[in-house]
C-alpha cells in the first residue's frame, strides 16, 4: 500500500486523522477490489434465486390458476384470477384451523419458552456433574430427528403397554391401564405439543444458558445487596440484558410452531387426521397436495407465508439492527 | 455507611470468635440449596432424556419383554435380533446410500458457496450488504410447508421428482442460508489485527486470506459442514422412514435407534462450535 501524501504539521493533517484511516485513492485497481464482495456473494445469490426464486415466482403464478393432476400432466394452468383465494377465504375449515393453529402456536411458544429458560437457570444453579449430565441429555433430545421422535412417542403412549400409562398409574396419577391418548382431539393435539416442546428446548436452553454468561456478575451481587430477592433480580437485571435474545427465540419458535407438520401429521396418523384436528401445515397438505389441488394448495402456502411475515417483520428487523451495531 | 467503617475496629474484634460460626451455617445452608438444585436437576435429566433411554433399552429387549404389560427397564439378556431384522429390511442400505450421496453432494455444494458469501459479509462493507443479509435470514424464515407445492410442481415439470438432483436442490434451499449464516459468526471470530499484519507484513489481501484466514477457519468450516449434513440427513430420513408399521415396536426402535445414533454422536462433537458460530452477533449486543 502507497503511504498518503499527509502534509503534517497543518490543520488538515488533524483533520485527516479523523477519517477512517484506510481512504483508497481512486484507481481502477481500487475500483475492481471494490466489486470483490459482490463476485463472493454472486454464487450465493445466483444459487438462491435459482432453486428458491424460480418456485416462489411458481408459488404466485400457480395461485392464480387451476392446477390439478390434468394441468400437471398438460404442463398448462388455467387461469382463474383470485378465485383460489376467495375459496380458502370463504372455507369455514381455513378459519377454523387458523384459530386453532394460533391457541397451539402460543402454548408451544410459551411452554418452550418457560421451561427451556428455567432449565436455563437451574443450570446455573447445580453442582458441574450435575450440569454436564443435564447439557448430555438435552444434546441428545436436540440431536434426535422428529421423525424417529415420533416413532419413540409413539411407542411410549400407545394404548396397549405404553411406558406412559404404566408409569402414570405406578405414580398414583390416577388409573392410566389402557388409557388411550389419541382419543381426544384435545389430547392428540396435546401429545403433540408435549413432542415438540421437548424437542425444543434443548437449543432455548443452550441459547439462554449462554445469554446468561454475559450477564456481569456485579449487576446480580449489586442487586442482591440491595435486598432484591431472586425473582426481582431476574426481572429488573437478567431480563433486560437478555432481552434481545427472548426476542429472537419467540420469534424463530413462532415460525417453526405455526407451520409445523411432520409432528403432527406422524403423530396423530393419517388415519386419525380429519378436520377437527387441522393444524395449518396439516390443512395445506390435505388440501393442495392430498386432493391435488395445486393452485388451491399455493394460495393457501401464500395466505401463511403472509401471516407468518408479519409475524417474523420484528426479528428480522432486529437482526439487522444487531449487524448493523457490529 | 462511613460511620460504620469508622466503628469497626471493635466490634471485629469482638465478633471474630462468632463469625466462623455464622459462616458455616450459611455455608451449610447454601451446600443444602444446592443438594436440593441437583436433586431437581437430575429429575430434569430423567425427564428429558427418558425417550432417549428408552428407544436404546427397547431395541435391545427380545420381543417377550417388549410386549410385556409391565414394562423392563433394562433387559437381563439383550439380543441384537432387532437391529440384524433392521438391517435387513428391503431399501435400508439403498436408503443410506441414496441418504449420504444426497447429503454429501448438498454439504459439499453449500459449504464452497456459503464461504464465499460469508467472506464478503464479515470481512467487507458494501452497497446491498444489508439487503443481502435481509435475504439470509429471511429465507430461513420461510415455512417449509409453504414451498413443497411449488417445488414439487417446478421439479415435476423437469421430471425430477424422485430423482437425486431434485432432492439436492430442495435440501440447497434450506442449508444454504444456514451455512452463510453461521460461517459469518465464526470468521467474525477471527481478529482484524491478524489479517493486517499478514498484509503488512507484504502479503496481498488474497494471500492473506489463504495462510491467516482459512486455517483459522478450517474448524467451524468442518464443524458447519457437519451440522449442514445432519440436518439434510434428518431431512432426507423424513421421507424414507415415513411409513410406520405400529406392530413391530423393537424393529422400529432399533431402525430409529440406527438413524440417531450417528448423528447424536456427530452433535455431540460439534454442538459446543455451532452454538457459537450461531450466537455470535446475538448474544454480544
Amino acid at each position: 500500500m502507497s503511504s498518503s501524501p499527509v502534509p503534517s504539521g497543518t490543520a488538515f493533517a488533524a483533520e485527516a486523522s479523523l477519517r477512517p484511516r484506510r481512504r483508497r485513492p481512486f484507481s481502477l485497481a481500487g475500483a475492481l477490489r471494490g466489486s470483490v464482495p459482490y463476485w463472493l456473494i454472486l454464487p450465493v445469490v445466483g444459487t438462491i434465486a435459482a432453486i428458491l426464486g424460480y418456485p416462489l415466482y411458481w408459488l404466485v403464478k400457480l395461485s392464480f390458476q387451476r392446477y390439478g393432476l390434468f394441468e400437471l400432466i398438460q404442463h398448462k394452468g388455467v387461469g382463474v384470477g383470485w378465485a383460489n383465494f376467495r375459496s380458502v377465504l370463504h372455507d369455514s375449515i381455513f378459519w377454523d384451523t387458523l384459530v386453532r393453529t394460533v391457541i397451539f402456536t402460543v402454548a408451544n411458544v410459551g411452554l418452550t419458552m418457560v421451561l427451556g429458560t428455567l432449565i436455563a437457570l437451574l443450570l446455573v444453579q447445580v453442582s458441574s456433574v450435575v450440569r454436564v449430565l443435564l447439557t448430555a441429555g438435552l444434546v441428545l433430545v436436540w440431536s434426535m430427528p422428529p421423525v424417529v421422535a415420533v416413532q419413540v412417542w409413539l411407542w411410549m403412549t400407545n394404548y396397549e403397554n405404553g411406558v406412559l400409562n404404566y408409569i402414570l398409574t405406578k405414580l398414583r396419577f390416577g388409573n392410566y391401564f389402557q388409557h388411550d391418548w389419541y382419543a381426544s382431539t384435545f389430547s392428540q393435539l396435546g401429545l403433540v405439543t408435549a413432542l415438540i416442546v421437548w424437542g425444543a428446548i434443548p437449543f432455548v436452553v443452550v441459547t439462554v444458558y449462554a445469554g446468561l454468561a454475559q450477564v456481569p456478575r456485579e449487576l446480580v451481587e449489586a442487586a442482591e445487596i440491595d435486598g432484591a430477592r431472586p425473582w426481582r433480580v431476574f426481572k429488573d437485571v437478567t431480563m433486560p440484558i437478555l432481552k434481545p435474545i427472548f426476542l429472537i427465540l419467540t420469534s424463530l419458535s413462532i415460525i417453526w410452531d405455526f407451520g409445523v407438520f411432520t409432528q403432527p401429521f406422524l403423530l396423530i396418523g393419517q388415519s386419525r387426521i380429519d378436520t377437527s384436528n387441522y393444524l395449518m401445515g396439516i390443512y395445506l397438505f390435505e388440501k393442495g397436495y392430498f386432493e391435488s389441488d395445486f393452485g388451491r394448495g399455493a394460495a393457501i402456502s401464500i395466505l401463511m407465508l403472509l401471516i407468518v411475515a408479519i409475524l417474523s417483520v420484528v426479528y428480522v428487523r432486529r437482526m439487522v439492527r444487531m449487524e448493523a451495531v457490529e | 455507611m462511613s460511620a460504620q467503617t469508622q466503628v469497626a475496629p471493635a466490634p471485629v474484634a469482638a465478633e471474630a470468635p462468632a463469625r466462623p460460626v455464622t459462616l458455616s451455617r450459611r455455608g451449610r445452608r447454601r451446600r443444602a440449596s444446592r443438594a436440593a438444585w441437583n436433586l431437581v436437576g437430575l429429575v430434569v435429566f430423567v425427564i428429558i432424556a427418558f425417550p432417549v433411554f428408552w428407544m436404546i433399552s427397547t431395541a435391545f429387549k427380545p420381543d417377550d419383554q417388549i410386549n410385556s404389560l409391565n414394562p423392563t427397564w433394562f433387559s437381563l439378556h439383550p439380543t441384537l435380533a432387532h437391529f440384524n431384522d433392521a438391517i435387513h429390511r428391503p431399501f435400508f442400505w439403498n436408503g443410506i446410500k441414496n441418504s449420504l450421496i444426497i447429503v454429501s453432494v448438498t454439504v459439499a455444494l453449500s459449504m464452497v458457496l456459503a464461504f464465499l458469501a460469508a467472506v464478503a459479509l464479515a470481512k467487507f462493507r458494501f452497497t446491498g450488504r444489508k439487503l443481502f443479509i435481509v435475504l439470509i435470514i429471511g429465507i430461513q424464515m420461510l415455512p417449509q410447508a409453504g414451498l413443497i407445492i411449488p417445488l414439487y410442481v417446478v421439479l415435476a415439470r423437469y421430471h425430477q421428482v424422485n430423482a437425486l438432483t431434485g432432492v439436492i436442490v430442495t435440501y440447497m434451499t434450506f442449508v444454504l442460508p444456514f451455512s452463510v449464516w453461521t460461517l459469518r459468526g465464526f470468521l467474525l471470530g477471527i481478529p482484524r489485527d491478524l489479517e493486517e499484519a499478514a498484509m503488512v507484513d507484504g502479503s496481498s489481501r488474497l494471500g492473506a486470506f489463504v495462510r491467516i484466514l482459512l486455517p483459522l477457519v478450517a474448524p467451524g468450516l468442518v464443524a458447519t459442514s457437519i451440522f449442514a449434513f445432519i440436518t439434510s440427513w434428518n431431512e432426507y430420513i423424513s421421507y424414507f422412514t415415513g411409513t410406520s408399521r405400529h406392530t413391530d415396536w423393537g424393529g422400529l426402535m432399533a431402525g430409529s435407534a440406527l438413524i440417531a445414533i450417528p448423528v447424536m454422536v456427530f452433535f455431540l462433537l460439534v454442538q459446543r462450535k455451532i452454538a457459537f458460530g450461531l450466537t455470535a452477533g446475538a448474544v454480544k449486543a
